[in-house]
């Protein structure tokens, strides 16, 4: 009897074949020291199927082995923070009762190979770590970062990415609020697509994944398991080749109409007491869902092969466990709650299956056709993940490039209408009409602001929420770099009015196996920590995506950060757009004092001189933080209702975007040692804010009282942005330059 | 004035039509389930946009032959007032409530996006607080809003005052450049021959409330619970 001597070798490999070669543990990503480390753990040969489950385990993408030393060093807590990293998504508390629950996730090899099929799959996976908490998804974001436009492939990637985010993303009923799209070489043969989803749930109501109660069903749900996304994270794991199109395969396929009936399935029971525990299957499926509820909770799981839904016939364990099939949810039930569960996936036509149960051994037993096919420990495999302190490089410091080895243009309009209808600068429109991002009936602030804000539903407040991040900084100086990208997301909130309340990071790098990239996400997180300690916005969840390289080219490293931030009341907020004519101007924050403005690693020395030298601007974290609660006090008092931060492209673009968003011109002072360096610095923690004339002297004169630098620079009204009474530029023509690129450039 | 919602798997702005609905009326519309083969008494069936069965074989079709919309198509001929609102326009299309198809989009992408439409008459439950050719600010988002039907039944939407909506600029003229989708003629929604049945593509319940931006999409259901309570 099989059963017999399965017993007899409980713990021995069950299942022998193919033979566990060196190749075969090359293949499934494993160094020979890790699999020493298997043999260490199972003290004997793992069969094939759990020479799989290790492999994606460890990979990468599910163990951080190469980043969590350093990520454990973030700030993390902070009175408002209900659950930091190591859930399926951040919490933070946002009154009356109710959390704000929110991840940023990367999809980017799989959007590479296939692009509609990678963004959409991204989008869902995203939106289901927030709903496997209990939250209603309430908006979605994109950080895309795409090769040079003239690249061959980028046309066609763009346009892929941005029917798969809008595919998914429509059909489930999300809006899509915001996000970034940039273009840089170093994307050329690995795009980056970051997707956050933000949630509101509950704060009684909040789900998490550790499986407890011994005898309690665990039961699967939602699509049947497929053959597709076999291997998905170990592939997340490895650097390109020419040949990375051949593991399309690979790359799962997205059904955005199950995944809304799942959401609205699983929020219907969690309106009930019904669940113990429930984890959505991402990367690694089966595999990674069950393994880390039983490691979490300290259970064991014996699961029933036979019992997962299947789409196709013939599935051998080894497929079943490491398919990445999508929109599918593993629970723990309370014991005689099965029918109830069944009956509400069944009303929304989902697939339910009790695959098994919670057990006291620690070991996950898995069986298929009557015979135990893996029988594993669970915590060496989920907690004892290598872990490495890889050898890294800091990045040379770069010299301060002052603005006099800059040349100055002879007409700074002309330079303006490059800057705005620049691939990087000019309007994406074309993107975002593409989602969806008014459904729900809640959007307060549509995209193109500095932060998008949704509406809590039902209640006057908001959720302010913006993803940023500038790669050339970072590259340049990763530590400044990484205060940057934290300091602008904060700033993007404060510009509408928000409280930063924390962020989701989704650290984008190279190799980290080669020293300077290791160096690069180490001084990363340095200024990342300094500055979420300094303006008390702690992270709460991320995502880490390394070996972003093909052929041994690195991208840019690419830190995007996730903020988001409560409004109180959304009656008291700000946009960029200029309101009315005869508005005071008044910028707040200081540039470089020497040169009047800092032009190192400007968008201006990159699109004019077609340089990337000097230092980034430096982030003064306190001033930030001062300049930040000023300028949303003003807001939230009611005071200013147009605000926009200074970032790329300085305060001369800073300008046309309001006066672009408005439809009404101005007319500026602005003077400084170097014209072109007041004008198109890139100085950190500045705003812009235009407020009725009555109302300025009351605002400069609190801003003084604040210790904010504060300057009056000119009026709003007519159809032209005049400066200085002489070099002037119609805002209908700045408008037509800043919309035509992308649609241009598509359409080409 | 009782107003029922119809859901069907997939609906994704059944919230926002109720939302809208609460509003203006005061109080619950019911939210009916597809699967239900019963509707309670109500003055107003309101069939939401969404991706209702994922657009899977053709949008609106599958929701088509939901059991409930045996049970709209008997209040209709009953008189009970029907709004269909984007996927619920393709879903009444396609439930032969109205004529005509809506294609994919000219442009061949998804647009979300504020639009102008003409009223084009008032004498209608739906449209009695609008001016005769005013103009409105309303969103579109859809894939498939290219509204079309042959020369002979535009002509008879045409002449017998059939037409709601069209797609124009601010200033309230009829172009090419203001049509979103590349619908015939213009066409942004159109009535059953008794006027009881409304089917458009844009959303006028998502302007219906400040904070979102604009209120031109507020009038339509102001109108419709005025009508009903007469």
């Amino acid at each position: 009897m099989t059963l017999a001597s399965d017993k007899n070798r409980a713990h021995a490999a069950p299942e022998t074949t193919p033979p566990i070669t060196p190749e075969v543990i090359a293949e499934h990503g494993l160094s020979p020291a890790e699999y020493d480390k298997v043999l260490e753990i199972l003290g004997r040969e793992p069969n094939i199927t759990e020479l799989g489950i290790f492999s994606v385990m460890w990979s990468e993408h599910c163990s951080y082995k190469s980043s969590k030393k350093w990520l454990k060093t973030l700030p993390t807590t902070a009175p408002w923070v209900i659950c930091g990293p190591g859930e399926n998504a951040g919490i933070v508390d946002i009154g009356d009762g109710q959390a704000a629950i929110f991840k940023m996730e990367s999809h980017n090899h799989p959007s590479f190979i296939e692009p509609y099929q990678g963004a959409a799959t991204g989008v869902g996976g995203i939106l289901r770590d927030v709903f496997t908490m209990g939250a209603r998804p309430v908006a979605n974001l994109n950080a895309l970062r795409f090769g040079r436009p003239e690249h061959p492939k980028t046309r066609h990637l763009v346009s892929g990415v941005v029917e798969g985010i809008g595919g998914y993303g429509n059909c489930v009923g999300v809006p899509t609020v915001g996000g970034e799209v940039n273009f840089d070489e170093s994307y050329d043969g690995n795009i980056l697509v970051n997707a956050m989803t933000v949630g509101v749930a509950d704060t009684d109501r909040i789900f998490y994944s550790a499986a407890a109660g011994v005898g309690n069903p665990v039961v699967y749900v939602g699509s049947k398991t497929g053959r597709d996304g076999i291997h998905g994270a170990t592939m997340a794991s490895a650097e390109f080749s020419d040949d990375s199109e051949e593991k399309r395969p690979t790359v799962q396929v997205g059904d955005p109409f199950t995944e809304k009936l799942l959401i609205e399935a699983c929020l219907e029971l969690m309106a009930t007491d019904a669940i113990v525990a429930i984890q959505d299957m991402g990367a690694a499926g089966l595999t990674s869902s069950s393994f880390e509820m039983a490691s979490k909770g300290g259970v064991g799981i014996e699961m029933d092969l036979d019992a997962v839904p299947q789409r196709e016939t013939g599935m051998t364990p080894y497929e079943m466990l490491l398919s990445e099939s999508q929109e599918r949810m593993l629970m723990v039930l309370q014991p005689g709650k099965e029918d109830v569960a069944r009956a509400v996936f069944e009303k929304w036509e989902l697939d339910f299956a009790i695959v098994g149960h919670i057990t006291d051994t620690g070991r996950m037993v898995l069986k298929h056709g009557g015979r135990v096919v893996g029988d594993l420990p669970i915590d060496p495999l989920a907690l004892a993940s290598p872990e490495y302190d890889r050898p890294w490089t800091p990045t040379e410091k770069p010299a301060r490039l002052s603005a006099g080895e800059v040349p100055a243009p002879n007409d700074p309009m002309e330079v303006l209408k490059q800057l705005v209808s620049c691939p990087d600068g000019a309007s994406k429109r074309w993107v975002w009409e593409q989602y969806d991002h008014m459904v729900m009936g809640d959007t307060v602030g549509r995209p193109g602001g500095d932060a998008a804000v949704v509406r809590v539903h039902g209640t006057d407040k908001g959720l302010a929420m913006a993803s940023d991040c500038t790669p050339r900084y970072v590259k340049a100086d990763p530590v400044e770099g990484g205060r940057q990208v934290v300091a602008e997301t904060w700033r993007n909130i404060c510009a509408v009015g928000g409280r930063p309340l924390a962020i989701t990071d989704n650290m984008n790098f190279g190799n980290p196996e080669r020293p300077h990239i290791m160096g690069q996400f180490v001084g990363v997180i340095q200024g990342m920590g300094e500055a979420c300690t300094v303006l008390e916005y702690p992270v709460v969840s991320g995502n880490v995506s390394l070996y972003n390289e093909t052929n041994g080219r690195a991208i840019l490293p690419t830190p995007t950060i996730g903020g988001v931030g409560l409004i109180p009341d959304i009656g008291r907020m700000a946009t960029i757009a200029f309101k009315a004519a005869g508005e005071a101007i008044v910028v707040l924050g200081e540039a470089d004092p020497e040169d009047g403005g800092w032009l190192g690693q400007s968008l201006f020395l990159r699109e004019v001189h077609g340089r990337s030298d000097g230092a980034p601007p430096p982030v003064d974290l306190a001033a930030e933080r001062r300049n930040g609660d000023f300028v949303r006090d003003q807001i939230q008092a009611g005071r200013v209702t147009t605000c926009h931060d200074v970032s790329d492209g300085g305060l001369l673009v800073a300008l046309a975007e309001m006066a672009m968003a408005g439809g009404i011109g101005a007319t500026v002072e602005v003077a400084g040692p170097h014209l072109h360096a007041a004008l198109f610095g890139e100085d950190q923690g500045r705003y812009v804010v235009a407020l009725a004339e009555s109302g300025a002297e009351a605002l400069l004169a609190a801003a003084a009282a604040a210790g904010v630098p504060a300057r009056r620079i000119g009026t709003t009204g007519g159809a032209d942005l005049v400066l200085n009474g002489g070099p002037s530029v119609a805002v209908a023509e700045l408008a037509a330059a800043h919309e035509a690129w992308m649609p241009a450039y598509m359409g080409g | 004035m009782k107003a029922a919602v119809i859901v069907f798997p997939g609906s994704n702005c059944d919230r926002d039509m109720q939302v809208a609905l609460r509003n203006s009326l005061g109080a619950e519309p019911l939210m009916v389930w597809h699967g239900d083969t019963e509707l309670p008494q109500v003055d107003l069936i309101a069939v939401p946009g969404g991706f209702s069965y994922g657009d899977y074989l053709r949008c609106g079709a599958m929701a088509s032959h939901s059991p409930i919309m045996r049970e709209v198509v008997r209040r209709t001929e009953q008189g009970v007032l029907v709004l269909g609102v984007c996927n619920g326009f393709q879903i009444l299309t396609e439930a032969g409530l109205l004529p005509g198809v809506l294609m994919r989009n000219a442009g061949l992408n998804f647009v979300c996006r504020d639009v102008h439409l003409r009223v084009e008459r008032t004498d209608t439950p739906f449209t009695g607080h609008y001016s005769q050719g005013q103009v409105i600010r309303v969103p579109v988002a859809h894939h498939d809003g290219n509204y079309f039907a042959d020369d002979a039944t535009l002509d008879e939407l045409e002449g017998e005052g059939r037409i709601a909506f069209r797609y124009c600029t601010p200033a309230g003229e009829i172009t090419a450049a203001a049509n979103p989708n590349g619908s015939q003629r213009n066409i942004a929604g159109i009535y059953n021959r008794r006027r009881t049945v409304l089917g458009m593509m844009p959303h006028p319940e998502r302007l219906a409330d400040p904070l979102l931006g604009g209120i031109d999409g507020k009038p339509m259901f102001d109108a419709l619970v005025e009508a009903l309570a007469a």
